[in-house]
């Protein structure tokens, strides 16, 4: 009797391990296919930037097959980095997301600190209000702020719309909830006793912040910063509204107001100052990449 | 400092006096100087925010000139017109199909990453996630470029199946098709890396617990994998929907609302009428539709965040 | 180097009272253990003693100095944490340091008073790690290491060895008390964990409930609880509390401790206990050590009774041995040799001479 069981469990067995690593494989195939058809799906647009900006005007206008590059030129990069006007695009997008780094920066993680470790009086809603302020769209600020600031040139005459400048002021309202939050998140998830054992060490709150906070929180800070690096890269909304001299524009709103000429699409030297302008946060990201998504993930799954 | 301390606690206790000053002194300088550190970022938002949110208000009370107050004169303007509720539909097409199709590939690409042996993810990952890095406008002129009405490039490959040409931009059904496309591409990565992370937070004994007890791959989804990841799917999703409800890049770059402002939404109008047309009252009331959803939304993803705040 | 003395102190959050009132003199050079349950209050006390919290009424002294107003870093105070609170992103020398050069002490001096630590703790070598890459008997020993650099008057610890296995806890708990031999500092120490109490203190301050139960070496609480929950507290497994009461036979003291049982008091015993009322439910209080196996001849106040064993549990050098007086469930030790067997009648013997009697309602040791 014993014996017939282990005889009839003995092969069924064996046949129910076989099936399940021929499933096992079948679905390593079926997901590699999928994630396949993903890639390419995701990557197109970006190679076919690549592939255009390889191409002379002649060759786009020939209609040749476009996925293929017959005559590759390097002729749009080298007229567009040799364009003043581009170039000062670049300088402008530049300094204006450093500035913004930087200000967000020293305005979100003292006020993180501060939220996370030393509670007064408000701070557990103003905590709740940073969250609310990063889900409001700059959508709904870009018409009253840009009035405001009109207003403002008006009263003081100091003329900040049409300024690169005037940017450094409104970026801030996108940067720095998002960077407070996350940094609440990576500061609360430090120990108490650290901070314990540093006051007793003789650190002032301050030292504490400097000396470890900072340090032990290094990866939070580097997404942060990456994040609001990549914001102020890609913001379109605001340089169109706030900024319309050649001189003044960032990136992405110099490219789509210059390049584009009425109905004139140079599409190579569009391509080109595309994928150009893509560069900054791409590389960002080859390199960070675990940074990146740290904090990608952090702003909603923290707190 | 510290000895000042000493002595007047000294003296203080040996009067039977008690003047517990210094720390209690200590504790308001503590909550002081934290009120100094997030000062900027009070006034960040009182200024540059809150004011601009109330301003808003005002403003869409006033006449064009701004002369005059007309009360909800611009509303009921708006009311009239057959664009304002083309763009109510369009915006509610385009932010509801958008947020489904982004979360429903987000979910699956994420199984199937999640599926491939450990030592490829990352290089998988990296990959998908390209579309959200790129920002928006420049990746948008891309598809713009793939969607050319005489050189595009998908055309010209569909064309080797015999399909096509096809109106990417210019006729109303593909132009919704396209915008909705493009928002799907930049946004599936995010919920895909969303998803990634909350699939690896599910405790591997769970399955190994639910495959002894005789679920089959789909029961395993639908009673493990969904409910620990109920919580981030809607805060995700929420979260979404905000972003894409009040998008403005890849509608302005790729068809600036059009044809016949067949692919509007609140944003591009909003731009459209207030900044170039110079109406500011009525574009800061196309804008304040979206406050309702919004704020709906927000409410939601508040209520979410803490409560993991709370389970954690 | 100094004595800590605290005078009447209250901690109050809100509405709760997580000290109530405690005096405590600790001397110079002395190993205090503060002991009791989860919430007594215990590491509260600890902390304000640190000053990581105010305290709401009393005076805490360090040295002669009342410190209730000064900040940790000036009281001159080391503290060891139960999770190590070591900072991650230094080394095992910049940890133990920072304190110092916090205050710009000179380097050399820095430098000499880690060597010097770090010989003491046996870290030398791991002097260059960070924290992550050791294990956790290794930064104990560090977090040990930046409170003996800083050569503090007073030497706080609370839980520090809760984190460790068993084995490692006790190996630690010898270096503990080793390091205290050599440097000689004042030290408070808080734990739930009456063995390290025991064997760490010079007294032993238990605690329930905020309030300071009772203070004293290892030996008096022990052998000389004051209250109930002192002699619950302290000794494992922990001391059977039975319901008895007192009767005059013939002259004599008895002791019934049910229908059945009944036994003479000792002389001495019975002198002090002569002044109780009769009949009043007490409590008797008796170590499982004080419940042994009958032997024929019984020393004067052991008495011998006859019952059925519940349970029994070898433990090699002991067996223990569970049973039932109405209803109460009682543990007794017993040789392994003494033939205790599950559900068996066995004769065992109780040790009045050791017996405390308890007040019922108050659980003061009479």
């Amino acid at each position: 009797m014993s014996t017939m069981a282990i005889d009839k469990a003995g092969p069924s067995r064996k046949v129910k391990y076989g099936s399940m690593s021929r499933d096992r494989t079948w679905a390593l195939r079926w997901s590699y296919f999928f994630l396949c058809i993903f890639a390419i799906f995701s990557l197109v647009p970006p190679i076919y930037m690549l592939i255009t900006s390889l191409k002379s005007s002649a060759e786009i206008s020939a209609a040749t097959n476009p996925w293929w590059v017959f005559h590759p030129t390097l002729s749009n990069y080298a007229e567009l980095l040799g364009s003043n006007q581009y170039l000062r695009f670049f300088l402008n997008s530049a300094l204006v997301s450093i500035f913004v780094v930087t200000i967000t920066m020293l305005i979100s993680v003292p006020a993180a600190f501060a939220l996370a470790r030393m509670k007064f009086w408000g701070s557990a809603t103003l905590a709740t209000g940073v969250f609310l302020t990063y889900l409001i769209p700059d959508t709904l600020l870009f018409i009253p702020l840009f009035k405001m600031f009109a207003v403002i040139g008006d009263w003081t005459g100091i003329q900040l719309i049409n300024r690169w400048y005037v940017l450094l002021f409104i970026y801030p309202t996108l940067t720095v909830p998002f960077c407070t939050w996350i940094m609440i998140g990576y500061f609360a998830s430090i120990p108490k006793e650290l901070d314990e054992a540093a006051i007793i060490d003789g650190a002032s709150w301050f030292q504490t912040l400097t000396r470890i906070f900072i340090p032990v929180a290094l990866p939070g800070l580097i997404a942060a910063t990456i994040f609001a690096f990549t914001a102020s890269w890609a913001q379109f909304l605001y340089p169109m509204v706030f900024t319309t001299s050649v001189d003044q524009l960032v990136l992405p709103a110099g490219i789509i107001t210059t390049l584009i000429k009425g109905d004139v699409f140079n599409w190579g030297q569009i391509m080109t100052g595309a994928l150009l302008g893509a560069a900054p946060p791409l590389i960002i990201y080859a390199f960070l990449m675990d940074y990146y998504i740290a904090g990608l993930t952090a702003g909603a799954t923290k707190g | 400092m510290a000895d000042v301390a000493f002595e007047q606690s000294r003296i203080a206790s040996a009067g039977g006096v008690r003047r517990r000053t210094s720390l209690h002194n200590a504790l308001k300088r503590k909550s002081t100087m934290a009120f100094l550190m997030t000062l900027p970022l009070i006034l960040l938002i009182l200024l540059l925010v809150v004011y601009p949110a109330f301003y808003a208000v005002h403003l869409a009370t006033l006449n064009k000139s701004m002369a005059r107050f007309v009360g909800f004169g611009n509303f009921e303007f708006l009311f009239k017109r057959e664009t304002f509720w083309l763009v109510v539909k369009q915006s509610c097409i385009f932010a509801i199909s958008a947020v489904f199709f982004k979360a429903l590939i987000g979910f699956i690409v994420a199984h199937f990453v999640h599926n491939v042996p450990a030592k490829g993810q990352r290089k998988w990952r990296g990959m998908l996630l390209v579309p959200w890095v790129i920002p928006p406008a420049m990746s948008t002129l891309a598809w713009l470029w793939l969607f050319d009405p005489s050189y595009s490039a998908f055309n010209y490959t569909l064309s080797a199946f015999g399909i096509g040409p096809i109106p990417w931009t210019g006729d109303a059904g593909w132009a919704r098709f396209s915008v909705i496309l493009v928002n799907i591409w930049y946004g599936a990565p995010f919920f895909m890396i969303m998803y990634l992370a909350a699939l690896k937070s599910v405790p591997e004994q769970l399955y190994e617990a639910a495959a002894i007890d005789g679920a089959n791959w789909w029961q395993r989804i639908w009673y493990v994998t969904l409910p620990m990841m109920r919580n981030i799917i809607a805060i995700t999703a929420l979260f979404s929907l905000i972003v894409t409800f009040a998008n403005f890049d890849i509608v302005r770059i790729l068809t600036s609302g059009g044809p016949l402002d067949h692919t509007h939404i609140f944003a591009t109008w909003a731009f459209r009428v207030g900044i170039e047309g110079s109406d500011i009252p009525l574009g800061a009331s196309v804008s304040l539709f979206m406050v309702p959803i919004l704020a709906v939304a927000a409410i939601f993803i508040l209520r979410d965040v803490t409560k993991r705040g709370n389970e954690a | 180097m100094a004595d800590v003395t605290l005078r009447k102190v209250i901690k109050r959050y809100d509405d709760v009272e997580a000290v109530r009132g405690i005096d405590l003199d600790i001397s110079d050079h002395e190993f205090i253990v503060l002991v009791g349950p989860s919430g007594c209050g215990k590491s509260t006390t600890l902390r304000m003693i640190a000053g990581l919290e105010d305290i709401t009424d009393g005076d805490i002294m360090i040295g002669g100095d009342v410190v209730n107003d000064v900040p940790p870093k000036d009281r001159d105070i080391a503290m060891v944490f139960q999770n190590y609170a070591l900072y991650p992103h230094m080394t095992v020398a910049e940890n133990m340091s920072f304190g110092l050069r916090l205050k710009h002490y000179p380097k050399a001096e820095i430098k000499a008073r880690v060597t010097e630590a770090a010989r003491l703790l046996d870290i030398t070598d791991l002097i260059d790690r960070k924290p992550k890459q050791l294990s956790g008997g290794q930064r104990q020993r560090v977090a040990m290491g930046r409170a003996i650099v800083r050569n503090p008057k007073v030497f706080l610890f609370d839980e520090p060895l809760s984190n460790l296995d068993a084995k490692l806890r006790v190996q630690m708990r010898i270096e503990i008390k080793k390091v205290h031999q050599k440097v000689r500092t004042t030290t408070v120490y808080v734990t739930h964990d009456q063995v390290e109490a025991m064997t760490l203190a010079d007294r032993v301050v238990v605690m329930n409930h905020g309030r300071i139960e009772q203070i004293g070496t290892p030996n008096e609480l022990y052998h000389k609880p004051a209250t109930r929950f002192v002699a619950g507290f302290i000794g494992s497994p922990a001391m059977n509390f039975l319901p008895c009461r007192l009767e005059e036979v013939g002259g004599k003291l008895n002791l019934r401790l049910t229908d059945r049982i009944a036994f003479p008091l000792p002389p001495a015993r019975a002198a002090r206990y002569n002044a109780l009322p009769r009949s009043e439910l007490l409590q008797l209080g008796i170590r499982p050590e004080h419940i042994t196996e009958s032997h024929g001849h019984l020393e004067p106040g052991v008495e011998s009774f006859d019952t059925v064993l519940d349970v029994t549990e070898p433990m090699g050098m002991e067996t223990l041995v569970y049973f039932g007086l109405d209803g109460v469930a009682v543990c007794g030790r017993v040789n392994p040799n003494a033939g205790a067997q599950d559900g068996a009648p066995m004769r065992l013997a109780m040790d009045l001479n050791n017996m405390h009697l308890l007040n019922e309602t108050t659980g003061v040791v009479l």
